[in-house]
């Protein structure tokens, strides 16, 4: 057996009750994003992501999920709470691109200035995040990410199955052309 | 220089054999390891399986600090094999394992890197990763615990990516190998946890 063909598979389908998702639930094409807000690599892949986006339309379905790596990314956690809490006020994609456009400062004072500025009801924000409303789903995201195989941030899936090839625009864009 | 034979140099000696200290026994030695490397056959090839009693090693996993397998009995332990510490990307294989140490200690179980990097090397990777558990020197004799496991890579002096889980009796219960340039996540070594526990509560019934 070639260990290198091994077929990894998403262990937790994607739930439109649950995931966090961009395009319509009859595209041809799912991708899947375990992203952590602080890690660079997920930061070089989120203007890539816009862009198979923008090319593909409505053929494509994207999900994102947490995977914080909190022993080297101290804001991570924090970051990922102040998506989620943004999610509960409708807002989780502003959140989302707004983290990774501004993933050089994600300390407490400027996640609380970013639900500001993207018109969050701060009380609302600042409750969820001391309660730690949303902890409980990201380490099920995370949980969910090392059962199906994730092996760093960001990994992709792509219909379900762990896609391990280069994440360039060229490359990924051919690969998910080619499911369709 | 067509039709020269130049594949075949006439009159080629080879140079060890000039060496009056090395007798025949050793050069076809030398011959066969030279191929084994050059054709990539390594020592991995005899991976230790699982059924197999885990050998007992004693490595630095400081400057001052010892550590031997056998410290570990009594709970499963994880022996993650390692090519070298500072890989360049965010969450590789220790830093992930790290993250997900909590999982691991649901089982019980000790988790334990090796690399051949020295004490101070492991010391450095360790604090800029924030690592909770133990990263050991398989460093002098280069490889000698990696060897025992049959996961040394001598052709580049490192070892493979490989993983070993043992039993609280210090039998090895899973092992694999990944392609060295793969990350192989935590997905089989939580299996293998799964199946132990299983295994020992049948046992135990």
């Amino acid at each position: 057996m070639s260990r290198e063909e091994e077929i990894i598979k998403l262990t937790l389908p994607v739930n439109s009750n649950r995931d966090h998702i961009q395009g319509p639930s009859a595209a041809p094409v799912t991708l899947l994003e375990y992203g952590d807000y602080q890690c660079p690599y997920c930061g070089q892949a989120y203007p890539i992501i816009k862009q198979v986006q923008k090319h593909l339309t409505n053929k494509l379905r994207f999900v994102f999920r947490n995977f914080p790596i909190t022993q080297i990314h101290p804001h991570a956690q924090h970051a990922a709470e102040s998506a989620e809490s943004a999610a509960a006020q409708n807002k989780f994609w502003e959140m989302h691109d707004h983290l990774y456009e501004h993933q050089q400062a994600l300390d407490d004072n400027h996640l609380e200035k970013y639900a500001g500025e993207l018109g969050l009801d701060l009380t609302r924000f600042n409750h969820d995040r001391s309660s730690h409303a949303h902890t409980q789903r990201i380490r099920e995201d995370f949980l969910s990410g090392v059962r199906s195989g994730v092996n760093g941030t960001p990994t992709f899936y792509i219909n379900g199955m762990r896609y391990n090839d280069s994440w360039d625009l060229e490359t990924l864009l051919k690969t998910l052309r080619s499911k369709f | 220089m067509q039709g020269d034979g130049q594949n075949t140099p006439i009159g080629f000696k080879d140079p060890l054999m000039q060496l009056s200290w090395i007798n025949e026994n050793d050069h076809a030695y030398i011959l066969q390891s030279r191929y084994m490397i050059m054709s990539g056959i390594t020592s991995s090839t005899s991976v230790l399986k699982p059924g197999t009693p885990a050998p007992n090693f004693t490595l630095h996993s400081a400057p001052d600090q010892s550590m031997a397998l056998s410290q570990f009995r009594g709970h499963p332990t994880i022996l993650a094999f390692y090519p070298a510490d500072f890989s360049p990307v965010c969450g590789d294989q220790m830093t992930l394992y790290n993250e997900i140490l909590p999982e691991f200690q649901r089982f019980n179980a000790d988790l334990i890197g090796i690399s051949v990097d020295g004490v101070w090397s492991h010391l450095a990777f360790s604090k800029d990763r924030n690592l909770h558990f133990p990263l050991l020197s398989d460093f002098e004799p280069k490889g000698e615990v990696a060897k025992k496991y049959g996961v040394y890579r001598s052709q580049d002096g490192i070892t493979e990516r490989a993983l070993f889980v043992i039993d609280s009796d210090g039998i090895i219960r899973w092992s694999y190998v990944s392609p060295i340039g793969i990350n192989p996540g935590a997905e089989g070594i939580l299996k293998a946890l799964e199946s132990n526990q299983l295994q020992s509560r049948n046992q135990k019934m």
